[in-house]
């Protein structure tokens, strides 16, 4: 049993629970790691029992990079949930992963959850949040909540190059 | 993914009928269980069909674990059952649990089938994600979002509402207009909890709860329980209403990966994309033939992507379709009369069933007179839809639900006037 703390949350992950145990355990060890299927290839997210592709049981822990492109975001400035509120707004971003996009079909990509902070792996401000938008590029960073369990986030990616507006909500 | 054969079971087309509705009061603090307000419910479906506890014997429920159980309902009201299913699940199981009723009785199970939902949405376990709900253990799977502040419903479909702005360049004060319409439908019945009507600055001014949506974007949280009876046609003309027909069902139909439906894009394309192929064919109609929609309102975006999705307009032209005034009483298809979940109170989906069954007998409850005379209690519409008057719609023949889940998960439900 893996447990932590977080923002007032009380995070867990059951001993019998091997997918998620693996993926926050390499996450833990700043590594980013999906499930590779064995028999066609593909690789996964979020971490599941079998391929959606081929329906295969059996995979392999395979690195993947931490980045990609802002595919659609939420902004949230109502936290329902008590350790947020004091950390709105916070956004949270969907992001195609670049390893995979557009595989196997022009609509699919890895896409991968998590909110914006800035480099030191806080929250993002306010000011952070207005300069990110659908394009944006970043990469991923981990906070590490326990032994055994790290969070994946996003950064903005200062070594590629963003687009000179990303697309935000239009009435801002 | 390969395209699955659904051969629409035309054979049930018509066999089946909505014959009893009832609902409680929506208010905010019952002030009593979800048992007590399942029989008030049940009670007054069972009195509106005309039926007594000996004529129904069979019981369906769902439930996010916030209502109570069929067994403990139909023990209160005297009803020995054949049949009962107590299923998890929130929005889109009213249509799903209709097709399932339906196929209970065909089976021979049971004959007549209450489904009900209770809750008290407000003072007990709060829809909108706050209290309890919001400060459980989190674990395994739910790492990947709730940790994220990616947890209520608002929280987990804006992406999806965000990206069909940026794929289509709909834009906020087009879905606006699904509030200020849903507003002032609810300004024509009394039951609503919200009955002032609202414009496109109000939503608009209202704050910001979940970019893209505004508090006047979002349902309201109320308590109350809701009931439908369904049974075989062929008695539905015995009872005491105008039977409203089933034309055709699709239940909690899934776009790929319903364990995070954003793997599979595009995700400004929502479930309705797949409900189309089954519930045109089944029901044996095309968009056109509808005269009103029940499109869930859980938030103003879910009834616009589902409108487009289903093909009522072109893909990407829902926020036009919405903004348009169709949607209006006096509108060629009015969509959620009674205000639905923004205006109304927020059943998962009952309440706008049940006010498709009123609609189909023509006999909505607005706050048109009664004829005294009428043994149904029905009202002389006068068709003149200002505020707190009339909500009938003229000439109703056929309505359909859009239930909503998830951007990923929908349900639907054909009906047509007896």
């Amino acid at each position: 049993m893996v447990i932590g703390d977080y923002l007032g949350m009380s995070l867990s992950i059951s001993d019998m629970d091997t997918e998620n145990l693996t993926y926050f355990g390499y996450c833990s060890d700043g590594e980013f790691r999906l499930q590779k299927c064995l028999d066609c290839g593909f690789i996964r997210y979020p971490p599941g029992t079998a391929c959606p592709w081929c329906s295969n049981r059996t995979f392999e822990w395979v690195v993947v990079e931490g980045q990609g492109e802002v595919h659609s975001y939420g902004e949230v400035h109502h936290a329902v949930q008590k350790g947020f509120g004091e950390k709105v707004p916070y956004m949270i971003l969907v992001v195609d992963l670049d390893t995979q996009k557009g595989e196997p079909t022009e609509y699919e990509a890895l896409r991968v959850v998590g909110n914006l902070v800035d480099e030191k792996g806080s929250l993002a401000s306010p000011t952070l949040i207005k300069n990110v938008g659908i394009g944006s590029r970043v990469r991923m960073v981990f906070n590490k909540v326990s032994d055994g369990l790290a969070l994946p986030f996003w950064a903005l990616d200062e070594n590629r190059e963003q687009p000179t507006t990303p697309w935000r909500y239009p009435e801002e | 993914m390969t395209d699955i054969d659904t051969t629409p079971p035309a054979y049930l087309r018509d066999k089946y009928a909505i014959v009893g509705v009832g609902e409680t009061s929506y208010t905010r603090g019952s002030g009593m269980t979800t048992r007590a307000l399942a029989t008030w419910a049940i009670k007054n479906a069972m009195d509106d069909a005309g039926l007594n506890s000996s004529e129904i014997d069979g019981m369906m429920s769902y439930s996010g674990n916030d209502s109570t159980a069929s067994p403990l309902i139909a023990g209160d009201l005297g009803i020995r059952l054949n049949f009962y299913m107590d299923v998890m699940g929130g929005g889109s199981s009213s249509e799903a649990l209709v097709g399932l009723a339906m196929g209970a009785i065909e089976a021979g199970m049971c004959n007549t089938v209450v489904i009900f939902r209770s809750m008290n949405g407000y003072s007990q376990v709060r829809i909108g994600g706050t209290g309890a709900r919001a400060s459980q253990p989190v674990q395994g799977d739910a790492l990947h979002n709730v940790p994220y502040g990616w947890f209520s419903a608002g929280q987990n479909f804006s992406p999806s509402f965000m990206r069909h702005m940026y794929d289509y360049g709909t834009t906020p004060a087009q879905v606006a207009m699904v509030k200020v319409i849903h507003s002032e439908h609810a300004s024509r019945n009394p039951k609503a909890y919200y009955k002032t009507p609202v414009t496109v600055d109000d939503v608009l001014s209202s704050r910001m709860i979940c970019k893209p949506l505004h508090l006047l974007d979002c349902c309201v949280e109320t308590d109350n329980a809701t009931a439908l009876i369904v049974t075989r046609a062929t008695r539905a003309y015995d009872l005491r209403q105008k039977p409203a027909r089933i034309l055709a069902v699709a239940g909690r139909v899934c776009k790929p990966r319903s364990d995070m439906h954003f793997q599979h894009g595009p995700i400004s394309t929502v479930a309705g994309h797949y409900i189309k192929e089954i519930i045109w064919p089944n029901a044996g109609i095309t968009p056109d033939d509808v005269d009103i929609t029940g499109a869930y309102d859980a938030f103003t975006f879910t009834t616009m992507l589902q409108l487009e999705d289903y093909g009522f307009c072109d893909k990407g032209e829902g926020g036009d379709y919405v903004a348009s005034g169709i949607m209006r009483l006096g509108g060629k298809r009015p969509n959620n009369t009674s205000g639905g979940h923004l205006c109304e109170g927020y059943t998962h989906g009952m309440n706008m069933i049940i006010e498709n069954v009123r609609q189909l007998r023509e006999n909505v409850d607005d706050y048109c007179p009664i004829n005294s005379g009428s043994s149904t209690e029905q009202r002389m519409h006068t068709y003149n839809y200002a505020e707190q008057s009339c909500r009938q719609v003229k000439d109703v023949n056929i309505s359909m639900n859009l239930g909503w889940a998830m951007p990923g998960t929908g349900s639907s439900l054909v009906m047509r006037k007896g």
